[in-house]
């Protein structure tokens, strides 16, 4: 029995979720009691290789074709290597890309899919841990298959540090370029002058503040706490803030002394980019908001009475 | 040209609630429309807005609470629904991605769109797979977490950008037909669309499993063990009372924090 996990990577670099998916699959593959394996497909996967050959990894299987990420690439890899390999469990990363191709692999093979686990056990059967309602509560999830497949929320494990000895095994596929109908052509970056990830203190606001008008007192607040102003995507989309200013996944990851969120519930998208926070403060009306679940203080109440008072006592 | 897209009603947790055996109870929820079907819709009515003859069409798995979701569809600029709803899916409590794209997919072939709008994900399970796997399903090409799109019918391919992490975008051409699953903020959402359109019925159709011509074990690989109120990650203490104390303490620990007075 085996478990198989598929490394991720985007402009020459493993990204960190790679190595996640090795503790997890690690955890897993104990469980099961087989071994682990890992793909890297696509970029100079000879190194990959040699970077994700962390303790407990049996063998990382490489894909040599093309430089970068191409779903259609990706599709085809992994589903033949899954069917060379027949493992129990596949797992995949729950990031964009992940989303981009994990659905199309399970749908080819017809594997059951689980996206976005926080956890993982097998007894028999495989059972994941996933939010529901939101993030306000957690379901574990048994899989009535004996082969599933199975996305992983970045962040949830830690990465295996230590080096293994992992067997480096090409696998050559076939890819059938006709099938490719999607080209990548490259990339774009969002910057902007705002220093959110050198910020010691971010005052962010999420959909509770409501209009771009009333930002006014929340400058004012970060102006008075020497913070840089931060926000959830709803503020971005609504074009009331520029996406510099996104904290979250698709956003900037901040790790400031002070992290205080104004009007956010706490979605995980935007909780990920804020777990390096020193201390985290709430302020939402909602006490069941999640964000109460991730913060050291909170305050259930209305931000526009909150925010002009804790100015005052600044001022 | 003809777009279908996917519009989901889901159901959101406010305030406190209880967990009563294995699900929240219909009392502590609200039914919205899927924040990211609401910008898949948004986007296909802009596109129809400017290319000439382009037929929006949605498609929502759900009971009849669903119709007002469809209401708010069809005045926000759909020319039509179908919606999707069978005892069989009634029982259900979690609809898997797998079972929803083979619903929506026999629509699809129904209809033949050119291009399928879908959230990127739901606000309620947040699974993120149905388009996609609809997109296998259907044999359509696919890009997912897409925020912006440039359609180019007559070439027959859709240049998109897709949101990748870290403030990262890739940029991508998509051969038609496509689905393409949508991220908030790609296109402004209508203001002032009426929380209950005026019923256009001639414009509705409900399909139950039969019409489709679907036997399908609904959702059979799923079975939910537990549901429970995930543990906190930090130990959180709350300040209750007016503004002005409750400024006063957070004002406190702000400055232990190392904010500076
Ligand atoms: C692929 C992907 C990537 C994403 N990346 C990101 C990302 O990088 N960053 C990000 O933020 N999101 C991201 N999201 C979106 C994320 O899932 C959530 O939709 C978003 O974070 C919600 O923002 P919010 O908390 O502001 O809004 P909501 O969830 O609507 O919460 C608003 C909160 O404000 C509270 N509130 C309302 N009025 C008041 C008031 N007067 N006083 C106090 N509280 C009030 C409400 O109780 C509620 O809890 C991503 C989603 C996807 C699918």
């Amino acid at each position: 029995m085996t478990v198989l996990a598929v490394a991720e990577h985007r402009r020459g670099e493993l990204r960190d979720v790679s190595f996640e998916l090795i503790t997890a699959g690690r955890e897993l593959a104990r469980e099961i009691g087989g071994d682990l394996r890992v793909a890297v497909v696509n970029g100079p996967v000879e190194d990959y290789a040699r970077t994700l050959s962390r303790e407990a990894v049996d063998v990382v299987h490489t894909v040599d074709h093309g430089a970068e990420f191409n779903h259609d690439v990706y599709v085809q890899a992994v589903a033949e290597l899954t069917e060379a390999v027949d493992p129990t469990v596949l797992l995949l990363p729950h990031t964009a890309d992940g989303m981009d191709y994990a659905p199309a692999v399970a749908s080819r093979l017809g594997r059951p899919l689980l996206t976005d686990a926080v956890d993982l056990a097998f007894d028999d059967r495989l059972a994941v841990t996933r939010e529901r309602y939101g993030a306000t509560a957690e379901a574990t999830i048994e899989v009535n298959a004996d082969r599933a497949a199975v996305t992983l929320r970045p962040t949830e494990w830690p990465p295996a540090e230590y080096r293994g000895d992992a067997r480096i095994e090409p696998f050559a596929v076939d890819v059938d370029e006709a099938a490719v109908q999607s080209n990548v052509n490259g990339y774009e970056e969002v910057r902007g002058d705002v220093d959110l990830e050198g910020a010691g203190v971010v005052v962010a606001v999420g959909r509770g503040v409501g209009a771009e008008e009333d930002l006014d007192p929340i400058f004012e607040l970060a102006d008075a706490l020497d913070a840089v102003v931060g926000a959830a995507r709803p503020v971005i989309d609504a074009g009331w803030l520029g996406p510099e200013r996104q904290v979250g996944t698709a956003g900037t990851t901040v790790d400031p002394e002070v992290y205080l969120a104004l009007g956010i519930s706490g979605a995980p998208r935007h909780v990920a980019g804020v777990k390096g926070a020193e201390t985290v403060v709430a302020v939402n009306e909602d006490p069941a908001a999640p964000i109460f679940d991730v913060a050291d203080y909170g305050v259930v109440g209305d931000l526009f009475e909150v925010v002009p008072a804790l100015l005052a006592q600044f001022r | 040209m003809r777009i279908l897209v996917a519009v989901a009603e889901v159901a959101v947790v406010d305030g406190e609630f209880d967990i009563e055996g294995q699900t929240v109870p219909d009392r502590f929820l609200r039914h919205e429309c899927n924040e990211w079907d609401q910008y898949a819709l948004a986007e296909a009515v802009r596109i129809a807005n400017e290319v000439a003859d382009v037929e929006v069409v949605t498609v929502t798995i759900g009971p009849e609470r669903a119709e007002e979701t469809i209401d708010r569809a069809l005045a926000a600029g759909a020319d039509r629904a179908i919606r999707i709803w069978d005892d069989a899916l009634a029982a259900k409590d979690l609809l898997d991605p797998a079972t929803k794209a083979d619903l929506i997919a026999r629509v699809a072939r129904e209809e033949g769109p050119d291009l399928v709008l879908a959230g990127a994900q739901s606000a309620g399970e947040g699974f993120g797979a149905t388009g996609v796997t609809l997109a296998e399903r259907l044999g359509f090409e696919w890009a997912a977490a897409v925020d912006d799109l440039d359609l180019n019918a007559d070439a027959g391919v859709a240049h998109v950008r897709r949101e990748l992490e870290d403030g990262v975008r890739e940029l991508t051409d998509v051969r038609l037909p496509a689905v393409l699953t949508v991220q908030t903020g790609i296109t402004e959402l209508p203001t002032g669309v009426p929380d209950t359109g005026e019923a256009r019925d001639g414009d509705r159709a409900v399909l139950n499993l039969d019409d489709l011509g679907l036997r399908v074990a609904v959702d059979g690989h799923f079975e939910q063990q537990s549901l429970t109120v995930p543990e906190a990650e930090r130990e959180t203490t709350l300040f209750e009372g007016a503004p002005a104390e409750t400024a006063a303490e957070l004002a406190a620990v702000l400055c232990e924090a190392g904010v500076d007075r």
